[in-house]
């Protein structure tokens, strides 16, 4: 999977899950795993943080 | 077999323990996710598969807490209910309902512009503590220990002007050690609690790097948990205490979508499976 800021190549782990979030280890963009099909993953940009997020 | 339905927004690690904990438990899991969710006036229970019971795991509080509006007028059961939410979501409304029960909290004072604010703050004395009425993960919060520091502050907050920026929450500073306790409480049970260690600094939050070590659940903790518990209205929640030199315990928060990881590292029961349990039985009710 390749990240879409900055091309670089971002490993999907086989256990992740649709909604999950990963990150691209070479720009540290973050995105969204949208889908998820076997090994076909989409991602999308992730959400940013926002000011009524956590704990 | 029951089906459990989990909300959210971002799956993080509590979302999938909870997930694989059901499944262990021979229960069936549904996966929501907020985002991609339509609900109307016109919305029906059996519109969406929510299972017997949702339990509501947004991180971001006013998505779920209008998700919970939502499943309240379907009447699915929810954990936790919107009223809890609503009041665990605004510091100042946990700071005054846990003095009005008498659960002792430190002494926080309220102004409603920063004129008035740099005034009180002034009559107060410093250090004194700033936190924003919204929000969490220790953003925000800030002591305030000279009148140029709380100038450029309250200056910010006027720039920024955010809808609850205007109201201005002030507590006293703790006298306590480099640390307070986050327990977890699942109804009327106090299941784990841990010190959050401050790395050097003046916050503690696990999401700031704060180690957690397991701490011994005494009676008198477990009574005040459960005393501020029932002040907001009970459920699954993340109540932090800090102890105070010359007062004991008191209590400053009460988390309404409590997260976990942390202690889940160091804690002697198995947290998903009670929280689980706890929204099953709820639903039967």
């Amino acid at each position: 999977m390749n990240c879409l800021e900055c091309d670089a190549t971002i490993n999907i782990p086989a256990d992740a899950a649709v909604g999950e979030i990963v990150s691209c280890p070479e720009c540290g963009a973050d995105f969204e795993i949208s889908k998820k099909d076997g090994s076909s993953v989409e991602l999308k940009p992730a959400e940013s943080v926002g000011e009524d997020w956590g704990e | 077999m029951s089906r459990v339905c989990i909300v959210f927004d971002r799956l993080r690690l509590e979302e999938k323990m909870l997930e694989d904990q059901a499944s262990k438990m021979g229960h069936d899991t549904i996966m929501q996710d907020a985002k991609i969710t339509q609900l109307s006036t016109e919305s029906k229970k059996t519109d969406i598969d929510f299972g017997d019971v949702v339990l509501e795991r947004c991180v971001s509080y006013y998505r779920g807490l209008h998700f919970t509006a939502c499943l309240e007028f379907m009447d699915v059961p929810v954990v936790n209910s919107h009223a809890v939410a609503e009041k665990c979501g605004n510091k100042m409304i946990t700071s005054l309902l846990l003095k009005k029960h008498g659960v002792p909290t430190p002494k926080t004072h309220f102004a409603f512009s920063s004129e008035e604010a740099m005034r009180l703050i002034e009559k107060l004395g410093y250090p004194i503590v700033i936190k924003p009425i919204i929000g969490s993960w220790g953003r925000g919060i800030l002591p305030l220990r000279d009148k140029d520091t709380t100038e450029a502050i309250l200056e910010m907050r006027d720039i920024e002007d955010g809808s609850h920026d205007r109201i201005y929450y002030l507590q006293e500073m703790i006298n306590r050690p480099p640390r307070d306790i986050r327990a977890i409480t699942v109804g009327d049970h106090v299941i784990a609690a841990m010190y959050r260690k401050s790395q050097g600094d003046f916050k503690t939050n696990i999401a700031l790097g704060g180690d957690p070590e397991i701490c011994e659940i005494t009676k008198e903790m477990e009574d005040l948990c459960i005393k501020a518990s029932r002040a907001v209205g009970g459920g699954i929640l993340g109540i932090d205490l800090m102890e105070d030199e010359k007062r004991g315990l008191v209590i400053h928060e009460v988390n309404n979508t409590v997260e976990f990881k942390g202690l889940a590292r160091v804690a002697k029961k198995n947290i998903p499976q009670e929280m689980i349990e706890f929204a099953l039985n709820h639903a039967r009710k």
